[in-house]
């Protein structure tokens, strides 16, 4: 299995430092992409003088379209059973995997336009490409991941797997009585309303967006570490 | 909090995604609009967040709509989203030499490109919006969030980029031939172009070329523009408010913004906290069995938060004397103007006039 991250932060390789990792940025692709077509003398001056910016402007989603290339080129060598991509935030994910179809339009051959061709076929292919949403219990998240939902569905194609949801805090209500100490009453109310909203925004989740959810809990700390990330796999196998 | 924000005339909020970026600037917004001025918010993120957040049905656009904020407020609140295309079609509308060539110029694929895509374009165009809103005798204060990404500080330096992007070498080389009045096919046939053209496709590379021609003689009022902006954005007059959740990753993040800004010589005016775990009050009673569960989720709840005091003290000590507020979670998302305002007390307190009849 290999772990892939787009943005270049050490997040992923702190949390999963077991697991074959590749750090993908769209300039190195870009670059790589270049010199294995025919730029190759001049593909590091290029990149260096700033025409690696006018290419990616002549043709918007050239850059997008080179990961996506790159990561179909790494599920193509079966070096790995599973590649998994930490994708980008909701809002740029649908232009990122939109930019082989808007490709199409623009550039109508060379090798630009082939691999967008492949990386269609790639996305379209359930048994080879899922997208896994993931979403918070809460209003705005769970409005954005339904509308992401759909927009991947009408306009990409992509084939959605579970749905999952972070930080899910369900236990039962706290009890508190009148003669209930102040402290602890304010605490348990707290608590009660967090998790009232969870049950609450769970169930419109489920209304809107028939697809299974995974649902990770809620681990009460401020910093996730490698072990809580073992802790949460084994209760979700 | 209120002093660190006093007379601000362009108050900028970042900070990395999900930590309330938007809902602090809509806050802040409401809190200057209580104090008498007219404040407009504009937001970057394409998301109907601040709409939601503002009771604002549908969609906002570039243009501000002026919000209804019922009798309390003397001053005014507006909102507006960005739009980077119409933007940059103003933009070039004031720079072009004539209407006419400002027409070629929207109406070329490349240009459409530049508008819609170019990396740093919507760094760039926030940074043009909210200088041109600064200057419109309608607001005495814009608001801005910016976009929640690691490239959120680049449009402090996105209107020098822009320029450089139209000045560097293959721009010279596309323009060199235009001036010697040479065709867009000629210039097309030179080595460099052609194996882009190869990469790309020849329609496409035809159509940059003859941007770069219609723009030729207006890289000048660009960066004088652009000079302006940043003047602005490097004036007193323009705050810089840091946002974060106490969430080790944000944490790091809003670490890495506040050293951008050093680095640029500016400096963070005041720093937000949201979703913070609340600190409750210690029981003073004896420990009854009954309670036990109650007593273990004060325990998680002050663990929690003691984690979050913990990550943030490397941040309160790097940004120095700027005020820091803490927002609780709430128990609720905020999506109406009673939530803005419940949040605008635990930022602000109770409004200042208020509080002096009150004492």
């Amino acid at each position: 299995m290999l772990v892939v991250d787009l943005d270049g932060r050490p997040t992923l390789p702190r949390l999963v430092p077991d697991l074959d990792h590749l750090s993908l940025t769209a300039p190195d692709a870009l670059a790589e992409y270049l010199e294995t077509h025919g730029l190759r003398r001049i593909a590091r001056r290029l990149a260096s003088s700033g025409v690696i910016d006018v290419v990616a402007t002549a043709a918007p989603g050239i850059d997008d379209i080179v990961v996506l290339g790159k990561l179909k080129q790494l599920e193509r060598s079966t070096d790995h059973d599973l590649i998994l991509v930490d994708g980008p935030a909701a809002g740029h994910a649908i232009t990122f995997l939109m930019s082989a179809r808007s490709l199409l339009d623009t550039v109508h051959s060379g090798p630009v336009h082939t691999q967008a061709v492949d990386v269609l076929e790639l996305l379209g292919d359930s048994a080879r490409c899922q997208v896994v949403l993931v979403t918070l219990p809460e209003t705005t998240p769970v409005n954005e991941l339904v509308d992401t939902a759909y927009a991947l569905e009408e306009r990409v194609g992509v084939h959605l797997g579970p749905v999952v949801v972070n930080g899910v805090d369900l236990g039962e209500v706290l009890a508190v009585q009148p003669s209930t100490d102040r402290g602890l009453a304010a605490a348990a109310d707290f608590r009660n309303g967090r998790r009232a909203m969870h049950r609450r925004e769970l169930a419109r989740l489920s209304d809107a967006l028939a697809i299974e959810q995974i649902h990770l809990p809620l681990v009460p700390t401020a910093a996730l570490d490698a072990g809580d990330i073992h802790h949460l796999a084994d209760l979700v196998a | 909090m209120r002093s660190a924000l006093a007379d601000a005339g362009v108050i900028v909020c970042c900070g990395s995604g999900g930590v309330g970026k938007t809902t602090t600037a809509a806050v802040i917004g409401l809190e200057l609009a209580r104090q008498g001025r007219r404040a407009v918010v504009v937001t970057i993120d394409p998301a109907k967040r601040l709409a939601d957040a503002l009771g604002v049905a549908g969609q906002l656009g570039n243009e501000p709509v002026r919000l209804d904020l019922g009798d309390e407020t003397t001053g005014e609140l507006w909102a507006a989203m960005l739009d980077p295309a119409t933007t940059f079609d103003g933009l070039v509308r004031r720079t072009a030499p004539s209407p006419e060539r400002a027409e070629q110029i929207l109406a070329n694929a490349f240009y459409r490109n530049i508008a819609g895509s170019l990396s740093g374009t919507q760094e760039y165009m926030a940074a043009e919006r909210l200088f041109a809103l600064h200057g419109d005798d309608r607001f005495d204060v814009v608001i801005v969030d910016t976009p929640p990404s690691r490239h959120a500080l680049d449009f402090l330096d996105a209107p020098g980029t822009l320029a450089r992007f139209l000045d560097h070498p293959v721009f010279k080389l596309l323009m060199v031939p235009a001036r010697r009045g040479l065709g867009v096919l000629n210039l097309a046939a030179q080595p460099v172009l052609r194996s882009i053209g190869k990469v790309v496709g020849g329609a496409v590379l035809a159509d940059a070329v003859a941007f770069f021609q219609a723009f030729d003689g207006m890289e000048h009022g660009f960066r004088e523009r652009a000079g302006a902006v940043t003047a602005l954005l490097r004036s007193d007059a323009t705050r810089f408010v840091l946002v974060a959740s106490p969430k080790r990753d944000t944490v790091d993040e809003a670490m890495f913004f506040a050293a951008r800004l050093v680095d640029a010589g500016l400096t963070v005016s005041a720093l937000v906290v949201n979703r913070a775990t609340p600190v409750f009050a210690a029981p003073t009673g004896p420990r009854r069995r009954a309670d036990a569960a109650l007593w273990a989720n004060l325990a998680e709840l002050a663990a929690m938060a003691a984690a979050e005091h913990g990550h943030l003290a490397s941040l309160t000590e790097q940004i120095g004397a700027a005020p820091t507020a803490w927002v609780p979670m709430l128990a609720d998302d905020v999506h109406d103007l009673d939530g803005l305002r419940r949040i605008r007390e635990l930022l602000f307190g109770p409004p200042a006039d208020a509080a002096r009849t009150d004492g």
